[in-house]
């Protein structure tokens, strides 16, 4: 089928992309790991649908493409959840590097 | 050294002043706090306009944000350097106007008379009926939060207006950069037990302090952050 191809053929694009970052070192082995973990198990459940089947029966869904969908909905909304818990993060430290900024510049200054 | 001396000397009073683009009030507010303090620290949290030369002109203590971070980052930086320069009594006062200087010394007596470690002006505390409805209102949801969240009955989480002592300046750790501050402070007085005390104050609602401060959007992503806060410490 033509969906199947376009997704293989766009995980593989992907997962050539994130293996050149990883040698670039713009990504870490921690994340090369995942990411390609990841888009691996994509193609094989898109190349072979039925590998689904097993984890549906298991958890009482109808098919086993459900299985994928709602498990890809819950998953993408743990990757918000940590990018908000991120970013909540870095933008503390930024706030920690600014105050650190205004108190040195003033030196001795101080009143 | 000679800490008997320093503690019978007057304590030091340090004004705290957050301010973000305050081009319009500044002036006037340090004016009139100069009359309670010389000790002015303007912390000019990457204002666009001038703020900071306006402060300058007026004598405060400039520290000056490169980039704006919000109230949170701007009274953490503000409460440091009141420390560094050996503040006793710390006071955080609003740049847009709403507060009367006027209220500065019901804001420390409890401090030195009865050993509180921390003064909340409350806008709502039988006083001050001026408020408008609205803010009233999204004032006591903000209240109801910050019990259910952290345990503290306020009458008023929000208030800019804040006295306390050097125990709790040293004590009180900000994470938070923007509004949510408010509650967070609530949250500490909570973890280190200290003794909290409520004083009535005077706001002075203009449109131009209303325009400035909370906006219902501004509220629901404080509440949403105040639960992450909640959750992960």
């Amino acid at each position: 089928m033509l969906i199947q191809f376009l997704i293989v053929t766009t995980a593989l694009f992907i997962i050539i992309r994130i293996i050149l970052g990883f040698k670039k070192g713009s990504i870490s082995r921690k994340n090369l790991i995942f990411w390609v973990g990841l888009w691996l198990i994509i193609s094989v459940i898109v190349l072979l649908p039925r590998t689904t089947n097993f984890f549906a029966k298991i958890l009482g869904v109808g098919r086993g493409t459900d299985v994928a969908i709602y498990l890809s909905i819950v998953f993408i909304f743990y990757l918000l959840f940590k990018l908000g818990l991120r970013l909540e993060k870095i933008e503390r430290e930024i706030t920690k590097i600014v105050k650190e900024i205004a108190i040195k510049s003033r030196g001795d200054k101080n009143p | 050294m000679n800490s008997i001396t320093q503690k019978t000397a007057t304590p030091k009073i340090t004004v705290i002043i957050p301010a973000y683009n305050e081009e319009k009030t500044i002036q006037q507010v340090i004016r009139e706090v100069k009359s309670y303090t010389e000790n002015i620290i303007v912390i000019d949290d990457g204002s666009t306009d001038n703020t900071r030369k306006m402060a300058e002109q007026e004598g405060a203590i400039i520290y000056h944000h490169i980039i704006n971070r919000g109230l949170g980052g701007a009274l953490s930086t503000g409460i440091q350097a009141a420390l560094l320069g050996e503040a006793d009594i710390f006071l955080t006062f609003d740049a847009d106007g709403q507060h009367r200087a006027e209220d500065i010394p019901k804001m420390i007596k409890p401090i030195i008379e009865e050993g509180a470690d921390i003064v909340i002006g409350s806008r709502l505390l039988n006083l001050s009926k001026n408020m408008p409805v609205f803010r009233k209102l999204a004032n006591h949801i903000a209240n109801a939060i910050t019990y259910i969240l952290f345990g503290i009955k306020t009458t008023d989480s929000q208030s800019g207006l804040r006295c306390f002592n050097k125990k709790t300046a040293q004590l009180i750790d900000i994470k938070t950069n923007s509004m949510e501050v408010s509650s967070e402070i609530i949250k500490e007085i909570k973890n280190h037990n200290l003794k909290f005390v409520e004083v009535p104050i005077q706001a002075i609602y203009t449109d131009y302090s209303l325009s400035k401060g909370q906006n219902f959007i501004l509220g629901l992503k404080t509440f949403i952050k105040l639960i992450i806060l909640k959750l992960f410490k």
